[in-house]
């Protein structure tokens, strides 16, 4: 049974890697390619694919990174990437990445991918974890019973990655034919049917494979085997009648079997003693998850990163505005101007694109860069899962998974960075719960706005000296009833469009360790911040255009702008708004951070007051909250219309950035419409109801 | 527009809104409904009926689908165009091309309600109406693929055997649950979902194909069974919905679930509920919950609920009903 190999550069070898989940396996993967990699999807599946390329001794080698599973029999999305990529794709090195902690878990998948190739390296990954935990593991006895090249290593110290190296080396040149010599002993009944098979598959001369891997095949009804052997019909027949035979329980036999083995293997192998680490692991466990210090312990840390990111982005984020707005912005116009460049392209690229651009980052690049960088050093620590675990009983009461608690707080941080973070939750339907109400989580963008109204309009109400906290009360009290909301529209979506279980339910707990701190700064900087400020400023410029096209295109002696809102006006009144906020929203769809420097815009323009500013029509600006307020309530606005804002500012359709990472997440265009619409309809029948109620009162 | 006039108007819109679009019992979603009860539907059923009962008379028939005769006119009407059916002396029966047709609609049926528990979360008291629901729509290369992608499943999660393409059906081996004395040990090989009411209460009580049972109690009215390490109470009638194959109860150990473990308590496992089906059943093996493994209780968080199990070396968080499928010696180790 042989079928042609890929053309492939015969100076360039493919390793593919395969490992459990928290494996240390990205670890491994970035120091054997180190910053040359790229990462992308599957084809045609939303499942992570890294791929990059080393150079040893002369040879090039491109490694593959394939999702982390428990097992090769196709269950998951992941599991049948996993599976395909070394079935069909035949990779000339496969490196297993076991975890040191946990040998014994670890074999079961090891074992699965030696059945199906034998050109393996075994790399025992987070050996200083182990000896931490008192755990040290006989590499020597390891390599002989598997029978294959036994690396160990610390990866994020960089310690055995030379050894990897030439390990791979060694098993990418030797000859095609490896003899393994070790085959695991199946459950007699899964021998039985192998034995049964195997005399007719030799007789039917298929060489290459060897006729016991075809035995097995054909007992998981593989469709490509079976078509090679579609010239001999009487082995498929037995074929079918030994499944038969099994029943339904052919994969519990066939984790027995690996497993025995496995266990036997563990027991020969791993030796471990009681140690200060495992200890130590136990204690911080115990506490975390108790019940009189679990959850005060949650919210301390929860407080302490939205403060580090608040505070902390303030200034930063001042500086780039001077800079980008105060510094270039006059600077790119005097200059156009200069070349002369019609005034009105100048206004259209400088005041429209550029600026709106140029707040976009400004707003959104200091924060995202503090609270994403903190996120993943929790996550390197090991303390997320056990948040999820804290949480999963509030969350399975609204027919949602304990992860979503992760994922909403990565919400906090960008909506889009969140709906990306759903991908760990593996259950399908969970994970569009998750999707489809992350964006009750107030993102950063919208915190500005928040804060700003908060001050402008609720705080005002109050005596000076408490202005200050009643501003951070409200805005607190708007972030918790976005996480009730979340909670609710879950309950709802369980009881109609999504009904039904969890389809898997499992979280494991990794050990606690130590942060890689330089590593978390890397990947939280590139693989999360700069993606997404990317994306969002793709969105942002032509945003900036629709915005300056609005205030400087007239029809019949007025602005469109004005056209607009004064057609909006009614509609914006009953809900307790206006047609100013109405159009901002409308405009803004591409990026949160531009709604209040548009607002304000809008408003200067519709009242015609200047007000000291107008370095332009249609210039989009931002002033202090006693300007503000001014400005506002010469446009009509009143605290129905503050509150009204800030609820509307949380309830309202994912910016167009959230609504572009929906859709390539979810492949559907269904699913991204119900993520766009839930909000709104909810924002609108929130606002409406409020405002009579106010108007009532 | 006066505040309370506008909420007033909002409250009757929202009203209206919710009795029409309400997912299946508002309005909308008994038109659907009716509207997919048509014709080539009915004449999938009727052709159903014939083959597991046999031939019948056209007003049995009508009778058998719950239908007015002009209807049932209707549907025998397209059978006969189609070839489907024959009339002779005032019975109607299969042909050749009906029986295959028949064949074809169960095969879907079953295998829906295969990938229903595999694949997904759906619960099993509801794979029978999605599957009744699919069965006319796919075509049989459509079932084809869909079998293929399973691994070519033999039995469906009742226990029913899936028809292969040429229509030859795996036997089914086993004798009626009220046939079996007290104290007798079986095996469970099939519970049919027909009719609703009493398949619904057999999933209650937590009856599924698989299943090792001992009957502790049998008389005419109720089966007292001891199963997984708890006991289930069944109604006679329900119970003649129960197939199970007696089984040798020589070395059957007692059992309790993991969920009643002490934390700190530690045993070995026994074996999976055969209600844990489709993807959680293989993760819990993929983790290790293979007979043999001792697995220990060792945290159980604020609310009580996921707990933490050490299993083959790793710390695993499952939940209440995910730890009640996991089987564990009765006796402490």
């Amino acid at each position: 049974m042989s079928r042609p190999a890929p053309e492939r550069d015969p100076a360039l070898y493919t390793v593919a890697l395969a490992g459990n989940p928290n494996t240390g396996k990205s670890t491994v993967f970035n120091a054997l390619t180190g910053l040359r990699q790229h990462t992308g999807n599957w084809p045609g599946k939303t499942v992570a694919r890294a791929t990059g390329t080393f150079v040893h001794d002369g040879a090039r080698y491109r490694v593959v990174d394939l999702p982390g599973t428990y097992s090769l029999v196709a269950g998951s999305v992941d599991e049948e990437v996993a599976r395909d990529y070394l079935l069909f794709d035949r990779p000339d090195v496969t490196v297993i990445v076991v975890d040191a902690t946990r040998l014994e878990r670890n074999l079961h998948l090891a074992l699965q991918v030696l059945e199906i190739t034998t050109r393996v390296v075994v790399c025992v990954n987070l050996l200083d974890e182990a000896a931490r935990h008192g755990i040290s593991i006989d590499l020597g006895a390891l390599g002989q019973l598997l029978g294959v090249p036994i690396v160990g290593a610390a990866a994020r110290s960089g310690r055995g990655m030379d050894e990897l190296r030439a390990a791979i080396e060694r098993v990418a040149r030797s000859p095609q034919a490896r003899p393994s010599g070790r085959t695991v002993p199946h459950a007699p009944p899964i021998e039985a049917a192998i034995a049964a098979l195997v005399p007719a598959i030799e007789a039917a001369h298929r060489g290459e494979a060897s006729a016991r891997w075809i035995a097995l095949r054909l007992l998981h009804a593989d469709e490509r085997v079976e078509a090679a052997l579609a010239d001999v019909p009487a082995v498929i027949e037995a074929a079918t009648a030994e499944r038969r035979r099994l029943g339904a329980k052919l994969h519990d036999r066939l984790a027995e079997g690996f497993y025995a083995e496995a266990g036997r293997i563990a027991a020969r192998v791993v030796r471990a003693k009681r140690a200060e680490g495992a200890l130590l692991d136990q204690r911080l466990d115990r506490i975390l998850t108790s019940r009189a210090l679990g959850f005060p312990i949650m919210l301390a840390l929860l407080a302490v990163v939205f403060w580090l990111t608040i505070a902390g982005a303030n200034v930063p984020s001042a500086m780039l505005a001077s800079l980008l707005i105060d510094t270039l912005h006059p600077a790119l116009r005097s200059g156009l101007l200069g070349l002369a460049v019609p005034a009105w392209l100048v206004g259209f690229l400088v005041d429209g694109v550029y600026l709106a651009t140029a707040w976009v980052v400004s707003v959104m690049l200091p924060p995202m860069a503090i609270f994403f960088p903190l996120f993943t050093v929790l996550e390197d620590l090991g303390y997320l899962p056990r948040v999820a675990f804290n949480l999963d009983r509030v969350f399975k009461a609204c027919g949602a998974h304990g992860k979503q608690a992760l994922t909403m707080c990565m919400g906090f941080g960008c909506n889009a960075a969140g709906v990306v973070a759903t991908r760990i939750i593996d259950s399908p339907r969970e994970r569009l719960v998750a999707i489809l109400t992350n964006n009750f989580s107030l993102c950063n963008g919208r915190w500005p706005t928040q804060i700003l109204i908060a001050s402008v309009f609720v705080a005002a109400a109050a005596p000076p000296a408490w202005r200050g906290t009643v501003a951070t009360l409200a805005v607190v009290a708007v972030a918790l009833a976005g996480i009730a909301t979340m909670f609710g529209a879950s309950w709802l979506l369980s009881r109609t469009l999504l009904r039904g279980e969890a389809s898997t339910f499992s979280l494991e707990l990794p050990p606690y360790r130590p942060p890689r701190l330089l590593q978390t700064l890397y990947t939280s900087l590139v693989d999360r911040t700069l993606i997404v400020l990317w994306r969002a400023v793709l969105f942002a410029a032509p945003a900036g255009a629709v915005i300056w096209l609005v205030a400087n295109v007239q029809i019949g002696g007025t602005s469109l702008a004005q056209h607009v809102v004064r057609g909006l006006d009614p509609l914006g009144v009953l809900l307790g708004l206006n047609g100013v906020i109405l159009l901002a929203y409308i405009v803004a769809i591409p990026a949160n951070e531009i709604v209040i420097p548009t607002v304000l815009m809008l408003t200067v323009h519709t009242t015609a007051t200047l007000a000291g500013r107008g370095a332009g029509e249609g210039v989009m600006f931002d002033a202090d909250p006693a300007a503000v307020r001014t400005l506002l309530q010469a446009g009509g606005w009143t605290m129905l219309t503050g509150v009204n804002l800030m609820l509307f500012s949380l309830l309202h359709n994912p910016c167009s950035t959230t609504i572009y990472t929906i859709y390539k997440e979810t492949g559907s265009w269904r699913w991204t419409a119900v993520a766009t619409a839930l909000p709104v309809v909810l924002g609108v029948v929130t606002c409406f109801v409020v405002a009579q109620l106010w108007r009532m009162a | 527009m006066e505040p309370r006039v506008a909420l007033l108007v909002f409250a009757l819109a929202a009203a209206a809104g919710l009795a029409v679009l309400w997912p299946r019992h508002g309005l909308l979603a008994r038109v659907i409904r009716r509207f997919r009860s048509t014709v080539p539907v009915l004449a999938d059923d009727a052709l159903k009926v014939l083959f597991h009962r046999g031939p019948h008379a056209p007003e049995a028939l009508g009778r058998a689908l719950g239908l007015p005769p002009d209807r049932t006119e209707a549907v025998l009407g397209r059978l006969m165009r189609e070839g489907r059916i024959t009339g002779q002396d005032g019975a109607i029966a299969l042909t050749d091309a009906g029986r295959a047709r028949a064949l074809h609609v169960i095969r879907t049926h079953r295998l829906w309600e295969r990938y229903l528990a595999d694949r997904t979360g759906v619960s099993a008291a509801d794979w029978h109406r999605e599957a009744e629901r699919v069965e006319h729509k796919l075509s049989p290369a459509d079932a084809d693929r869909l079998s293929a992608s399973m691994g070519r499943p033999l039995f469906d999660p009742h226990g029913d055997p899936i028809p292969a393409p040429d229509g030859t059906v795996p036997d089914l081996d086993g004798v009626p649950l009220v046939e079996l004395p007290a104290g007798a040990a079986a095996e469970v090989v099939h519970v049919e979902d027909e009719p609703a009411a009493p398949y619904t209460r057999l999933v209650a009580a937590g009856i599924a194909a698989g299943q090792r049972v001992r009957v502790v109690e049998a008389d005419p009215e109720q089966i007292v069974l001891s199963v997984e390490g708890g006991a289930a109470r069944i109604a006679a009638q329900d119970a003649a919905l129960v197939t199970a194959r007696p089984i040798d109860a020589q070395g059957e150990r007692a059992v309790r679930s993991l969920a009643q473990l002490e934390i700190g308590e530690t045993a070995r496992v026994v074996g999976l509920a055969a209600a844990c089906h489709g993807p959680q059943r293989r993760r819990l093996l993929d983790l290790g919950a293979v007979p043999g493994t001792p697995v220990t209780a060792e945290l159980a968080g604020p609310l009580g609920d996921p707990r933490v199990y050490r299993l083959r070396g790793a710390q695993i968080a499952l939940r209440r009903e995910q730890a009640a499928w996991i089987l564990v010696e009765a006796e402490a180790s």
